[in-house]
């Protein structure tokens, strides 16, 4: 087996790197929208480094689950990350796993994290946990049913291949089973990235809150690792809905220039999908608890029928 | 070569039986018999384990030879056994399992000293594992039938081995019944076998199927499914399952969810892949689609128990349907001629079947030792267990993540093939059949995620946060015998995860001889450091290569730490009060209440019934009392259950009339029933 060590390097720091600056470049032109001047694109970077130099407090009734969580909850962020294609059609560790490892690996992230949400003792992290669950029990089929059209066409759950055979047809976006298997992905990716509608990234309202409840006993260096890495797997989600749905100009050749446009067109595309999260965000309401699993609900039937179409259309 | 595995598979059968006698022998000395049966039946596993991995790992060779264990005295009825290699892969699991959970007994037995008999429980603990070894290799009829029933009535003694509670003796009561409904309906199968094949030997039943008329042969795949299915506990038949299995001691009911339940594959893989040869599209449908409604119904009631075994109990609902996706999609790929893709679908149920046997052993075990520490099942009385108990806490974590199936423990690796089994199937199958592939896919995923919710559910609220009972305040950690017994499955659980082809290549003379491919050199890429299907270009997966990643990946944030964060402190503080004077336990979250969200999604399915009463002295909203009830029947036990017990309740009360306690009623009807016979002879 031969690994690519370069381009692991550099997905790595790619990932480091972007993630932060993606999570700023949002939340600057959802405040642009509403007519706030919002924090600065680089804030969270700055917002990383000040919850790593600070003191931690730990509670008192948590145990090594608590202190285990955010380096889990980043590490398999990260791995998760490295088998994306991002620049390249090649991902670096490609090999190691596909489409169905990825969501393993997000999946053995948030297991840990939901620990981590009910190890302090509080009711609001218990919460937090319960719904995270909940939702994720909710969104994982339909993700996996979005995938499914893909891997079946391509004959293989490997992303780089489902990528290549893609790249090998003609222009595929307007084929319905792609279509409608993007759209359950999109409303998936509002699912586990934690966006309105499903839930609400600036809230800090007890009743209301999913993803942030369960860090609320988080401070520190872990608050900085569990915020790094959840910003790095909504950089990997995001990356994974460009490239499948939109493989073009992903570099085929190993030359600076061929990686230099592979980067320019994968930032064109994740600005284009931050600019929809964006609009998303800002044209709807967050929906209530017991409402979430209709929405999903819908993207699992758009899924499902994504798939009767490439059974029909073949 | 082939002789070794012979003496040692009887050494094995003889060990459990001396455990057995060793048992009852020593009965009034407690210390001597708990280590003498629980010692001969570690013993006994070891040899056995020994016995199965040199027929694994022996790679393909000639037809098994029979192996005769006692003279034959009746016509007929022949005491011969054959360790073929689907015989061996369940002797594998058996014994594997049996030697984990014999240590385990030795510490956990303590626990009965001066309340229990343990000489009784050690005996019968015996008789069941040398029953179960005896079913997995029975070689006739006759003699699979006999072990059967043994295994029942010991397994039925375990369970009511408690019978001071009523709760225990219902559930026994239960478990005797299903029993003997499956035990029928596998003796009108094999009948119909028989009929076809003249011949109680398993050796004469190879390939029935295609002598036999249509019609006999599907009313013999309904009568083993039916009568397996009860045993391996799938949806509808399930419902001793839940009940039986927790009231049992912990040891016993890692015992039976791990490979008891594992006998009814055992028996359904016999049938579909051996006896009845290429089967009708229908039968490989209709396992999937059980599969996959036990899957996810399994998992869904599992999600409602608060009680930690039960809710165990539910899950191996779950993962024996996981298993039949596997095996059913098999079906279906042997019927529309992909003898490769039948491999690959077999490969997976079997290598879940194990999984499965390792994880829910090990979970139960951990649950034991809850149990053995904090007196009670139920969850909301537990927490906190995590600081009093680390070690079963790591156990039970390593479990956890394993039955979630999330990488990189084996269960992760069984649900990866069972899911590119099922993708492979859409093009493999014309028809609209092809449809049943998918959804089985996105159930399996559904499945999963509830899995996970399920046991962080179990693993939160048991282990963490702060204790809600003294009990559990006070909890001890496990004895090292049952430490120890943990420590090995949760090993077993690892290796399983990542080296995945290593553990294939032993399934190769299984499918040698189930389907005619073998498939693990196809399915090891690089060196075997990857698992892949046929080629790198349809799907990879390498378990060690994410662990190994991950491990690369660790210093990122420990650097972080020491450039930025040196200076840091850490300080233990308590948790956020909102103001309020500390927290205490009341406050936690509950795991009635972790599972509300998914109870109020399907409500449909669970039809909660809530009771709330309040007391108050001047008005409502200072209720002085409340009394909170909260309820769910399970849909089969009320809407199918209830009213065939009922139906069958009337019925037998007409029959009694004919009961009537007079001797010379009786004498005619024997008179008549002889008289009657005479007719339908002449």
């Amino acid at each position: 087996m031969n690994l690519d060590l370069p381009s692991i390097f550099a997905q790595t720091a790619l990932l480091l790197l972007l993630a932060p600056l993606l999570s700023g470049l949002i939340k600057n032109w959802k405040a642009k929208l509403q007519n706030r001047r919002g924090p600065r694109v680089w804030q969270p970077y700055f917002d990383l480094l000040k919850f790593l130099r600070k003191d931690m407090v730990i509670s008192e009734h948590a145990s090594w689950i608590f202190s285990v969580a955010p380096y889990v909850v980043f590490v398999t962020s990260l791995s998760a990350g490295l088998m994306v294609p991002m620049v390249t059609a090649q991902a670096p560790i490609g090999l190691f796993g596909g489409a169905l490892a990825l969501i393993g690996l997000l999946a053995l992230g948030r297991f840990f994290l939901a620990l981590g949400g009910l190890d302090p003792a509080s009711a609001f992290g218990g919460m937090g946990s319960s719904r995270e669950m909940t939702i994720a029990a909710v969104a994982e089929p339909a993700m996996m049913l979005a995938i499914f059209p893909l891997a079946i066409s391509a004959g293989s759950t490997n992303l780089s291949q489902i990528i290549l055979a893609s790249q090998g047809a003609e222009w595929k976006f307007l084929d319905p089973s792609h279509a409608l298997a993007f759209i359950a992905m999109f409303i998936v990716l509002l699912a586990e990235t934690g966006r309105i509608p499903v839930d609400n990234p600036a809230t800090h309202l007890e009743l209301t809150m999913i993803h942030e409840a369960m860090l609320l006993e988080y401070s520190g260096r872990y608050l900085a690792f569990i915020e790094w890495g959840v910003a790095i797997k909504q950089l990997v989600l995001m990356a994974l809905l460009a490239n499948i749905f939109f493989p073009i100009g992903l570099a085929a050749e190993t030359t600076p220039a061929a990686f230099g446009l592979g980067l320019l067109y994968l930032a064109a595309k994740l600005l284009v999908l931050a600019g929809a999260v964006v609009l998303v965000e800002t044209g709807n309401a967050k929906l209530r608890l017991f409402r979430v699993p209709d929405l999903l609900s819908a993207a699992f039937i758009l899924a499902m029928l994504a798939l009767v179409s490439t059974f029909l259309f073949r | 070569m082939n002789f070794q595995p012979a003496i040692l598979l009887k050494a094995s059968l003889c060990g459990y039986l001396i455990g057995a006698v060793g048992g009852l022998l020593f009965m009034r000395r407690e210390k001597l018999a708990n280590a003498f049966s629980f010692g001969a039946a570690s013993l006994s596993a070891l040899i056995g384990l020994q016995a199965a991995l040199l027929v694994l790992g022996g790679g393909v060779g000639g037809p098994a030879p029979q192996i005769a264990l006692l003279p034959s005295l009746i016509p007929y009825i022949q005491f011969t056994v054959r360790l073929d290699p689907l015989s061996a892969f369940f002797l594998l699991l058996v014994s594997l399992l049996a030697l984990a959970i014999s240590i385990y007994s030795l510490g956990y037995a303590k626990g009965f000293f001066g309340r229990k008999n343990v000489g009784v429980l050690g005996a019968f603990y015996n008789a069941l594992l040398l029953a179960t070894t005896l079913t997995f290799v029975a070689d006739n009829i006759w003699i699979f039938l006999i072990a059967w029933e043994l295994m029942a009535l010991t397994a039925y003694c375990l369970v009511s081995f408690e019978h001071e509670k009523p709760e225990t003796r219902q559930a026994g009561v239960l478990f005797f019944i299903m029993s003997h409904i499956d035990a029928g309906c596998l003796v009108l199968g094999f009948l119909l076998l028989f009929q076809a094949s003249g011949d109680y030997s398993f050796f004469s039943l190879h390939g029935l199927g295609a002598t036999m008329s249509p019609g006999k042969r599907d009313a013999a795949f309904v009568l083993f499914l039916l009568g397996f299915g009860i045993k391996s506990g799938i949806v509808p038949l399930h419902v001793w399952l839940p009940v039986a299995h927790p009231v049992a001691p912990s040891n016993v009911s890692a015992l039976m969810s791990g490979v008891l339940i594992k006998t009814g594959i055992y028996g359904l893989t016999r049938v579909c892949f051996d006896f009845l040869g290429p089967p009708p599209l229908w039968q490989g449908v209709t396992l999937l689609t059980v599969g996959t409604v036990s899957a996810v119904l399994g998992v869904l009631y599992a999600l409602m128990e608060h009680d930690l075994k039960r809710l165990l109990a539910y899950h191996s609902i779950e993962n024996i349907g996981i298993i039949l996706m596997g095996l059913g999609a098999a079906l279906i790929f042997l019927h529309t001629g992909y003898p490769l893709l039948a491999t690959l679908g077999l490969i997976a149920g079997m290598y879940h079947t194990l999984n499965h046997a390792c994880f829910k052993g090990l979970l139960f075990l951990g649950a034991g030792a809850v149990l053995h520490a904090t007196h009670t099942r139920n969850m909301e009385e537990m927490g906190g267990l995590a600081k009093r108990m680390p070690q079963t806490a790591f156990f039970f974590l390593v479990g956890a993540v394993a039955i979630s199936a999330l990488p990189p423990l084996n269960g992760f690796v069984s649900e990866w093939l069972t899911y590119q089994t099922l993708l492979r199937g859409f093009g493999a199958t014309d028809s609209l059949w092809r449809l049943v592939f998918p959804l089985s896919g996105a159930m399996l995923a559904l499945t999963g995620a509830l899995a996970a919710a399920c046991f962080v559910k179990a693993f939160g609220i048991t282990f963490l946060a702060q204790p809600r009972s003294e009990q559990a305040r006070n909890a001890h950690e496990a004895s090292p015998s049952m430490r120890i017994g943990m420590a090995l499955l949760t090993a077993v659980c690892v290796l399983l995860g990542l080296f995945p082809t290593a553990f294939i290549r032993l399934l190769d003379p299984l499918t040698q001889q189930l389907t005619g491919e073998q498939l693990s050199a196809q399915l090891s890429l690089n060196n075997g450091l990857v698992l892949g299907l046929l080629t790198d270009k349809a799907g990879t997966v390498s378990t060690l290569g994410l662990s190994l990643t991950g491990l690369c990946l660790l210093p990122i944030p420990f650097v972080l730490w020491l450039v930025f964060a040196r200076k840091a402190k850490t300080r233990r503080g308590p948790t956020w009060d909102c103001g309020q004077r500390g927290l205490t336990p009341q406050m936690e979250y509950t795991a009635t209440g972790f599972s509300k969200p998914i109870r109020m999604i399907f409500k449909a399915l669970f039809q909660p019934r809530r009771d709330v009463q309040r007391e108050y002295d001047f008005s409502p909203y200072f209720a002085t009392n409340v009394r909170f009830e909260s309820h769910i029947e399970e849909v089969f036990v009320e809407r199918l259950y209830r009213p065939l017990r009922i139906l069958i309740l009337r019925v037998s009360r007409r029959v009694r009339a004919l009961q009537a306690g007079s001797i010379h009623a009786y004498l005619l009807y024997i008179f008549l029933t002889l008289l009657l016979l005479l007719v339908f002879a002449l």
